[in-house]
Formats: C-alpha cells, sequence, structure tokens
C-alpha cells in the first residue's frame, strides 16, 4: 500500500490520535460527517461548472468566462446570488412544508454518500447492507418532491410531482433488478464487498455486467430527473415542474439535490459494476508502454512529435510502474467520466414522452433486469466459456425478443412527394 | 367532445384545467392556451390572444403606403424581408408599378433567405420544445447569423429590415454581397446534411413526432392553412406556382408534399423545403442582372418612395400575397383616392395556422401540444398584429 493511496486514512488517524482514547469514536463520526457535508457542496457548485462548460463547448459557446479564470469562481458568484434572493412563498401555499420539501430532499442525497466507498479503506461507514441503505435513502427524494409540489400549490408544481413519483418509483424496480445479480456473484450487500469482489474482474466486463450496468444508469437517471428523463420539471412543458414556485436558497437546495444524487448515481454506478476504486485488472504501466510504441510507430507523425510522445508516455510508464495511481483518484475519474456521458445525453437528446417513459421502464427495463438475474446464475454456475456464451445468449435473445413485442409497429420511412 | 376517463370509474377523478402561458417558457411569446386535463391527456384546449395587440391595421389606414413598411417588419420579426415583399406587391397591384429587373431578383434572393432563416430558428425551437436542452437551436442560429450578416450588409438591420419597395429594393446591395451570399448558400446543403443527420433519423423525435398532432388534408384545406402546415397534409398548394408572383416562374424548383400531416411531416417538408430555397437562390444568384444593366428600383417606384404623400392610387382594392415561410401571407389595401390606403387588412398566416390547435391536440399529452404548437410555427407579433 502506498502512502499516497492511504493519504486521507493516514490523515484522519493523525488527526484522531489527538483525542482521548474514549471520545475518539465520536470523533471517528464527526470527522466523517464534517468532511462529507463540506464536500458535498463543493461537489456539486463544480458539477454546475463542469456541466455548463461542457455543454457549452458541445453548442459552439463559452459557457460561463467571466468570473474566475475560465469562469471558475461562477459558481460561488451563483452560490452568493441565491443566498441573496428574495424568498417567495405562493399566497395560500403550506408554507411549513414548503420549506421542509427542499431540505428534505437535500439530506438523504448527502446521506447517500455515506456507504460510498471513495477508496481503499475510504468509506464513511461499511454498513454490512449498504446497498439496501442505498435504495432505501435515495427513494426517499420522491417524497420531498411530492411535498414541494404539493405545498407550493400550483398546478404545474402538482403535474411536475405526480410526473416524478410515478417515475421514480417505476425506475426504482429495474434498478433493484439489476443489482441484484451483484449482490448475487458477489455475495454479500456491503459495498465494500461489492467492490472487493471486482477485484479481478469488473463487473461491467461480464455479460450480465453490461445489461446490468447500463439498466442500473438509466435508471438512475431517470431517479434524477435528468434528461432525456426530465419528465418532472419539463423546462417546455411544465416550466419547471415540482420547483416552479421555488426561489432563492430553496430553489438552490432543489438544485443541489439534484446534483449530487447525480454524482451518487454516477458514484454507485462505477461502484456496483466498474471497480469502485480499483485500477484495471491490467497495469497502467503497460498500456502506457503500448501507447508508447503506437505512437512511435505513428508515421503520419513528425518525427519531433512522436519523439516526444514515446519520452512522455515512457516517463509515464515508469512513474505509474514505481507508483501506482491512488485508488480514491481511480474512482473519481471514473466517476467523471460517467458525469461526461450524463452531461452529453444532456446536451444531446430531446426529452421523451410520459407514456414513452413508462414503457421503457416496465416493458423492457424491467423484463430485462429480470432475465440479466437468470443470465448472471448462468455465468457463475457454469466454468467460464460455457458460462460466459449461455448468458450473453441469453441476454441478447430475450433483448431482442422485447424489442420485437414492445414495437409491433416500427416507425416507418416516410415518402415524400415532390410536386411541381 | 367526450373522452373516456382511463381510470377506473370506481375511482372519481377530477379534471384540472391548467393555463399555459401568458407566461410559460414555450409558447413562443405571450400565447395563453387554457387547456383542461384529464390526468395527462387533453380534453380541451382553448387559445386565447391578443396580448401582443398593437393595433397594427389601424395604425396602417393612419399613414402614408411607404410608412407602413417598418410596421410590416415587427408583424413577424424572423421574416421581416418577406413581409416587406407581400406589401409592396399589394401597393404595386394597386398602383400598377412595374419592378426593376435587378430589384426582382433582390427581392426573390431576399424572401428565400428568409425562408431559409425561419424554417432553420423554427426547427431549432421545435427540438427544443421537445426538450432538447438547445443544442439544435444553437446549431440552427449559428447558420442563421450568417444570413442575418447578409441581412444587414444589405439594408442596415439584422432583423428589422425595411429593405423591399415597391418597384424594387430601398437601395442596391453592397459591391461583393453577391459573391457572399453565394458562398453562404452553397454551403447551406452541408448545414442541413449535418442537421439531419443528428435529427431525421433520431429515434426519440421519430417517437415523439410520428402520428402526434395530425392533421387531416380536409381539415387543413377546410380551416385555410397554408404554407408548409398545409403541404405536410399532402396538399398541393404554393402561392410561388399558383400565383407566379414576381420572377418565380422562371426558377425550376419542385413542392415537397408530407403524407400524414403530423408535426414529423411538417419538420421534414420543412427541411426539404429549405433545400429547394436553396436551388431558387443559387439559380437567382446565378442570373441576376448587372446594377449597370438594371437598376435596383424602377423609376416609378423610386418616384413613390421619395415622395410618399404624391401617391395617390386610383379608387380600388388590391390584395397581394406571397407565400411568406409560414403560409400564405396577404396585405388587402383599399385606395380612396387619398395618399393613405382607406382600409389596410394583414391576412396573417400564423393566426389561421392557428385555428386549428384544439383539433390537432385533443387526445394527445401536454408534452405534445407543445410541441404541435411549434410545429404550426407561430409568431406572436404576426398573431395579435
Amino acid at each position: 500500500m502506498s502512502s499516497l493511496d492511504q493519504l486521507f486514512v493516514n490523515l484522519s488517524g493523525w488527526l484522531l490520535s489527538f483525542f482521548p482514547a474514549g471520545a475518539r469514536p465520536w470523533a471517528d463520526i464527526a470527522l466523517k460527517i464534517g468532511v462529507l457535508v463540506a464536500i458535498a457542496p463543493a461537489i456539486m457548485m463544480y458539477l454546475t461548472w463542469i456541466e455548463r462548460k461542457i455543454i457549452a463547448r458541445m453548442q459552439n459557446r463559452f459557457g460561463p468566462d467571466r468570473v474566475g479564470i475560465y469562469g471558475l469562481l461562477q459558481p460561488i458568484s451563483d452560490g452568493l446570488k441565491m443566498l441573496i434572493k428574495e424568498d417567495i412563498v405562493p399566497r395560500g401555499a403550506d408554507r411549513l412544508l414548503h420549506l421542509a420539501a427542499p431540505i428534505l430532499s437535500v439530506v438523504p442525497a448527502i446521506l447517500l454518500f455515506a456507504v460510498l466507498p471513495f477508496g481503499r479503506n475510504m468509506i464513511p461507514a461499511d454498513l454490512n447492507v449498504g446497498l439496501l441503505y442505498f435504495f432505501a435513502v435515495s427513494s426517499i427524494g420522491s417524497y420531498a418532491i411530492f411535498m414541494g409540489g404539493w405545498a407550493s400549490r400550483s398546478k404545474f408544481s402538482i403535474l411536475g410531482a405526480m410526473r416524478s413519483v410515478a417515475q421514480i418509483i417505476s425506475y426504482e424496480v429495474p434498478a433493484i433488478l439489476s443489482v441484484v445479480a451483484v449482490i448475487m456473484v458477489a455475495g454479500t450487500l456491503s459495498t465494500v464487498g461489492i467492490v472487493e469482489a471486482q477485484a479481478e474482474r469488473w463487473f461491467f466486463f461480464t455479460p450480465w455486467g453490461v445489461v446490468g450496468g447500463l439498466i442500473f444508469f438509466l435508471s438512475g437517471i431517470a431517479e434524477v430527473n435528468r434528461t432525456p428523463f426530465d419528465m418532472p420539471e419539463a423546462e417546455s412543458e411544465l416550466v419547471a415542474g415540482f420547483h416552479t414556485e421555488y426561489s432563492g436558497m430553496k430553489f438552490a437546495l432543489w438544485y443541489m439535490a439534484e446534483f449530487l444524487e447525480s454524482f451518487a448515481v454516477c458514484a454507485f454506478t462505477v461502484t456496483f459494476f466498474l471497480g469502485g476504486w480499483h485500477a484495471p485488472a491490467v497495469p497502467f504501466w503497460t498500456l502506457a508502454l503500448l501507447l508508447a510504441v503506437i505512437v512511435g510507430a505513428g508515421t503520419r507523425l513528425a518525427i519531433p512529435v512522436r519523439g516526444a510522445g514515446v519520452l512522455g508516455m515512457l516517463g509515464a510508464a515508469a512513474l505509474w510502474g514505481a507508483q501506482p495511481i491512488p485508488s480514491w483518484i481511480w474512482f473519481f475519474a471514473k466517476t467523471y467520466v460517467l458525469i461526461f456521458v450524463l452531461v452529453w445525453l444532456r446536451g444531446t437528446f430531446p426529452r421523451l414522452r410520459i407514456d414513452q417513459l413508462m414503457g421503457l421502464a416496465w416493458k423492457f427495463l424491467l423484463p430485462l433486469g429480470l432475465i440479466n438475474i437468470l443470465a448472471a446464475g448462468l455465468w457463475a454456475w457454469f466454468p467460464f466459456p460455457v458460462g460466459t456464451a449461455a448468458s450473453a445468449l441469453a441476454l441478447i435473445v430475450s433483448a431482442w425478443l422485447l424489442v420485437r413485442i414492445n414495437n409491433p409497429a416500427p416507425l416507418q420511412p416516410r415518402t415524400y412527394v415532390f410536386a411541381d | 367532445m367526450e373522452l373516456k376517463t382511463s381510470i377506473s370509474p370506481t375511482i372519481e377523478t377530477q379534471q384540472l384545467e391548467v393555463n399555459l402561458g401568458p407566461q410559460h417558457p414555450s409558447t413562443h411569446g405571450v400565447f395563453r392556451m387554457i387547456a383542461t386535463l384529464d390526468g395527462e391527456r387533453i380534453v380541451k384546449l382553448k387559445p386565447v390572444m391578443g396580448y401582443l395587440h398593437r393595433n397594427h391595421e389601424q395604425i396602417g389606414e393612419r399613414a402614408t403606403y411607404i410608412a407602413s413598411f417598418p410596421f410590416t417588419d415587427r408583424l413577424d420579426y424572423f421574416c421581416a424581408m418577406s413581409n416587406n415583399f407581400g406589401l409592396a406587391l399589394a401597393i404595386e397591384k394597386l398602383g400598377g408599378i412595374q419592378a426593376s429587373e435587378r430589384g426582382e431578383y433582390l427581392r426573390v434572393i431576399m424572401a428565400e433567405l428568409t425562408r431559409l432563416v425561419n424554417h432553420t430558428a423554427v426547427i431549432g425551437f421545435l427540438l427544443n420544445d421537445m426538450g432538447a436542452f438547445g443544442t439544435p437551436l444553437l446549431y440552427a442560429f449559428r447558420e442563421r447569423e450568417k444570413i442575418l450578416d447578409l441581412f444587414e450588409a444589405a439594408s442596415g438591420s439584422r432583423m428589422m429590415c425595411n429593405y423591399v419597395r415597391p418597384g424594387g429594393v430601398r437601395e442596391d446591395v453592397p459591391e461583393g454581397w453577391l459573391e457572399r451570399a453565394r458562398e453562404i448558400v452553397n454551403a447551406f446543403p452541408r448545414f442541413l446534411d449535418e442537421f439531419e443527420a443528428l435529427l431525421t433519423e433520431n429515434e426519440i423525435v421519430q417517437q415523439r413526432c410520428q402520428h402526434v398532432g395530425v392533421l387531416s388534408k380536409e381539415l387543413a384545406m377546410n380551416a385555410s392553412i397554408t404554407g408548409p402546415m398545409l403541404r405536410a397534409s399532402g396538399v398541393n398548394y404554393d402561392i410561388r406556382k399558383v400565383d407566379g408572383y414576381s420572377i418565380y416562374p422562371r426558377f425550376t424548383f419542385k413542392i415537397p408534399l408530407g403524407t400524414v400531416g403530423d408535426v414529423y411531416d411538417r419538420y421534414y417538408v420543412r427541411i426539404l423545403e429549405m433545400r429547394e430555397s436553396v436551388n431558387i437562390l443559387q439559380q437567382a444568384l446565378k442570373e441576376i442582372p448587372d446594377s449597370s444593366a438594371s437598376p435596383a428600383i424602377s423609376p416609378k417606384g423610386l418616384a413613390l418612395v421619395k415622395a410618399p404623400r404624391t401617391f395617390r392610387p386610383p379608387r380600388g382594392e388590391a390584395y397581394g400575397r406571397i407565400e411568406a415561410p409560414k403560409g400564405e401571407l396577404g396585405f388587402y389595401l383599399v385606395s380612396d383616392g387619398s395618399s393613405q390606403p382607406y382600409r389596410y387588412h394583414v391576412r396573417a398566416p400564423s393566426f389561421i395556422n392557428l385555428t386549428v390547435l384544439e383539433d390537432m391536440c385533443l387526445g394527445y399529452k401536454v408534452a405534445d401540444v407543445i410541441i404541435i404548437l411549434g410545429s404550426i410555427d407561430i409568431v406572436m407579433g404576426e398573431v395579435d398584429r
């Protein structure tokens, strides 16, 4: 274990050594809570910055670039603006619930981080039912959304809230089914145990893992109301859905909950399917050496470029050979790749309609999730080539069948007449 | 219209009346729809207009014929050039003015460029209504900006152009303008290909648009719908062909027609129309006579522009109409022999196309209403006048 890998663990141990032995467990808890509560707003703020920058690039724009270098202070300026904005509560609204709803939505979003293994030995609370805890806590958010929509006394809010509840409840089913396969193979409900079970092979590199991971990620996007599943806050239809009537800091809290949950969805997809904090099974320096060979062989590049590229890659290989990349960097790197995918989807796709969205959950993802459990069983029961082939076959056939059954009238290409 | 509720009859349900607008992100201005919902389904929809009424026609009767031109810019503020063109045609008919050759070409070029501007923007907004986070819109606006630069070079203004006049255009285009226009027009099909590659085959776009908001051929004709909306329903009616006004008969172009009449057809007919517009533009930019051979405005038109009060057309009426990007844009003028029109009326395509909104929306979901409205292509400045 390199010192860099255990940097934060050692740091917290050093800090705790200042406390008397009796107070240490309590100090430990307080420290972890403090770190989470401090990190969560920072993650949220810079997620907004990342999202705005990436989407701006996709749309031929610059994005925020006025406040600070590359607009890096923009989130802070936005936060300040939100703080000093007037808080408007509609007449006839239930003031208490109107206030409680955004808080109830942020708290579970932060609580989710408690069972997230950020790196080797870096988990705030290693519960033996971590996975159940994740699903239990993440579903509290739908109560908050419905409370907020109801308390606003606005028709748009109510419509948004009803959509949201229907959507979150529907998508929880395929999400849980996709993770059942993980529980079966890993044999534990603890998130740390699940990550450790992927030391040799990430679950994503199995047939059932690909399907399960995609189902889980898609359901997660739907649960956090992101495009193309952003029905509850469909801007062009429902103004802003359940948070139409919110302003100022309460609005910021809704946003914070949404972004933290997006982060959590990406992070848990990484944990359950993409190997958590594990590096790829191939040592990274071999990858760098391979790249060096490729760059060196690239005949279309200029000689100096090739030389520099090869030297750089060799240096990287030596660096990574001597000092492996810390586990927490792996975790965050994978999570941010998924977040990029999330933003990419948002910049690309239009929104589905509510009935199409429900159809996707109940007619396609749910049966596929059930078959995925069978596929995982086949994969685990039979030895390597047979099991993998059987499980891949089961998934491909059933996915094809589901598409055929659900799509009795496929979209036909149109013909257009050209009249004179 | 009675619609069966989808929920079991033992549960008592209520219908919800929602005001979509006048302050709403996707009603394209201050338009209001009073929608009665059963769950998510529309059972009744009442459009309310008039929030942007500003007495356009009355103002036209209190001003000289020429003084109305800047006001027509504000009708459909995406298509100022073609609005000017319509009024110019009506005045020419009334006063018996012949347009100069170069003027005719310039007007047609401007009108077709306007069609490109309008259709790109409409498709961008339609996708925005569908929930795409602005990306198609900004792609469309990138192209639109280039054409607006052309307008600015010719008329001095990007959107409120005030450029076309009876007898031709206000001023000849600056030097090098035609080359720039050729470059932009020739590059346009590439943009359309890219745009189509992203949208036409997109599964979500197809699922959202196909068989949504179907407008039957009969209803479209009975409600006197015009423009791409009518042609998407499969009716071959394009005023450029039917009337053959200006110099359109000289160009070869086709009229794309849809088959189903749904939102998808309205989207795709517009794409095809843009391709045909590029076709017309390329021909016009090739054949346009040199400014030494023909002035940009005919002498009679110039006299009228220089001294608007002296223009007293004989008693009578004239109806000038063009195929504006949104449909048939007509200007009806009645002259009592004075220098001001006795009656000035605008037949606004947005307004008349909007009349079938409820028939198209009934039975669909809230989300569909928004894209159906987007596919009609309205501009409130023209609806309310």
